[in-house]
């Protein structure tokens, strides 16, 4: 991990545009929240329905996508990045040190608006924001590794990423049953299922086992960092135009 | 003292072949990476930078070989074309941050040193952004000097430069030359090139087209033959003026005017003058026909 590497990561990733595209989309979830409280009287079920499928199923991964390639996407794009590998400092340790960024950044933004969410749509003594907190922070960290990768490897990551994150995970993923078993948000639904047990009725559901999911999110995770690292190594940059 | 050398090296994307078996060494001094545009300057830049695996042959730094070897970045100083840095942050902690990023024991001092040699101080504290093409150029060249390096790779440093910042450009490079540094800079322009490279390094369509001394390249570049267009009020009693005065070599008449080819390019710009003057033929047009870079290569190519 470099310091140096983090800071500069930091200083780019939450410049001004981007910063409020990220309080925009929090914000967005947060009023979808306020509406759901009012039109169904705090309802846990529309709340439990309204996060996982708007929230999980399809901010969440936005706010990912807009993180995980943030920290590195533009600089690649514009040639940049070569002040930092241009360093006796390995590739492999700036391609940690900004995933790392990027995970920080992504749990503290899709945790907090999610806990908030669930919080003013309806919840029961924080049970709910419980479930789908954790959820979240799994799902965050799978996300965010896949997109730096994605990042990486593809030259137009913003359109790879959210034709995944909205047409995968946020479409296919709730309806067809297939898809469903290889989405890292029924993945991440497994460990909330099993925290709200006593409450069948909330209809917060994975199609996979606990043990399962988070094998399947740990190893995706491992792969994304995995491919991310080798691909920077052997990155070809251009020095020019 | 530290030498750049190229074995044999070829790079291809796809089926383009963008560097084609060149072999060059490039020590102390200042070179010049002559060539036009899409002769693989930047591809071989990229290389000898550890930014591009060359497809064939080998890139050392003092028998190194400089693909993945961060750590020789401790000794080169690299000044790319593209334009992007971090543009939110100011000239000084943009410079400050490479000098930490190199593991310098005092990363402000170093920032100070190399402002001063861009002349950049005064500016320090403004946005990267807000610069214009020939600051950032100076930032640039900054970043690269902050560490002290023995290499220094410049990618068409002189582009967007103010005859005065390319003036000070220029006393730089020279003195970081004269210093004992390695110095390439590549360049399209035949004049950047003339007035601080002592050896020279053409490239052409990937391949090396000639190598050395400056002044012999561009007495070969001057004398070789020079083709002009002309359009007279009586285009067949020039064209056997011309030959009859022996300053061309060859003069055809066609539709569109003369062409002549002349070997000494002196004798004949002095001579076609006289010529019209006492044959009283009036010369309505004299246009040389190959003075573009791309010929002037393509000529030092085919030798």
């Amino acid at each position: 991990m470099n310091l140096v590497v983090m800071r500069l990561t930091i200083r780019a990733l939450l410049g001004r545009r981007r910063s409020i595209m990220l309080f925009g989309i929090a914000g967005l979830l947060l009023a979808v929240a306020g509406l759901v409280r009012w039109g169904t009287d705090a309802s846990i079920t529309s709340s439990a329905a309204t996060m996982q499928n708007f929230g999980l199923g399809t901010l969440v991964p936005v706010m990912c996508l807009l993180i995980g390639t943030g920290v590195i996407a533009s600089e690649i794009e514009d040639g940049s990045i070569v002040y930092l590998l241009a360093k006796p400092i390995p590739r492999r340790t700036i391609a940690f040190s900004k995933l790392v960024v990027a995970l920080g950044t992504s749990l503290v933004f899709t945790v907090a608006a999610m806990v908030a969410g669930v919080a003013i749509a309806g919840d029961q003594d924080w049970q709910l924001a419980l479930a789908l907190g954790t959820a979240t922070a799994l799902a965050s960290i799978a996300y965010t590794a896949v997109f730096f990768a994605i990042a990486i490897v593809s030259k137009s990551p913003i359109i790879v990423g959210l034709i995944y994150a909205l047409l995968w995970e946020g479409v296919l993923a709730g309806y067809i049953p297939g898809v469903k078993d290889v989405s890292i948000r029924q993945w991440a639904l497994a460990p909330a299922e099993r925290l709200l047990s006593s409450h069948p009725t909330w209809n917060v559901t994975s199609d996979l086992g606990l043990t399962p999911a988070l094998i399947l999110l740990g190893i995706t995770t491992v792969a994304a960092v995995f491919v991310a690292v080798q691909r920077l190594k052997t990155l070809p940059i251009k020095v020019s135009e | 003292m530290s030498t750049v050398e190229l074995n044999a090296v070829s790079r291809w994307f796809g089926n383009v072949v963008a560097v084609n078996d060149v072999t060059m060494s490039i020590g102390p001094g200042v070179t010049g990476l002559l060539g036009p545009n899409g002769a693989g300057k930047t591809t071989l830049l990229s290389m000898m930078s550890g930014f591009l695996l060359p497809s064939a042959g080998t890139v050392t730094l003092d028998g190194i070989p400089v693909w993945s070897n961060p750590e020789l970045y401790r000794r080169i100083g690299l000044v790319p074309e593209a334009e992007a840095m971090f543009d939110a942050m100011t000239g000084w902690d943009f410079v400050h941050a490479n000098a930490e990023l190199h593991l310098l024991p005092d990363p402000s001092a170093a920032t100070r040193a190399a402002l001063d040699a861009v002349d950049m101080m005064d500016s320090r504290d403004r946005e990267i952004g807000k610069f214009s093409k020939g600051m950032k150029q100076r930032i640039k060249m900054a970043t690269a000097l902050v560490h002290d390096p023995e290499v220094l790779l410049l990618d068409e440093p002189f582009n967007g430069m103010d005859p005065r910042q390319r003036m000070h450009l220029l006393a730089l490079l020279q003195r970081l030359g004269a210093d004992g540094r390695t110095v390439l800079f590549s360049s399209h322009i035949l004049e950047e090139v003339e007035d601080i490279a002592g050896t020279i390094e053409v490239v052409v369509a990937g391949r090396q087209a000639a190598s050395g001394d400056f002044r012999s390249i561009r007495r070969l570049m001057t004398e070789r033959p020079h083709q002009y267009m002309i359009t007279s009020a009586n285009d067949r009693a020039l064209a056997a003026a011309i030959i009859a005065d022996g300053s061309a070599d060859a003069v055809r008449l066609t539709p569109a005017g003369l062409e002549v080819q002349a070997s000494d390019f002196g004798r004949f710009v002095e001579a076609l003058p006289r010529i019209a003057q006492s044959t009283a033929i009036s010369l309505f047009e004299v246009t040389p026909a190959d003075e573009s870079l791309e010929s002037v290569f393509a000529y030092l190519v085919s030798r």
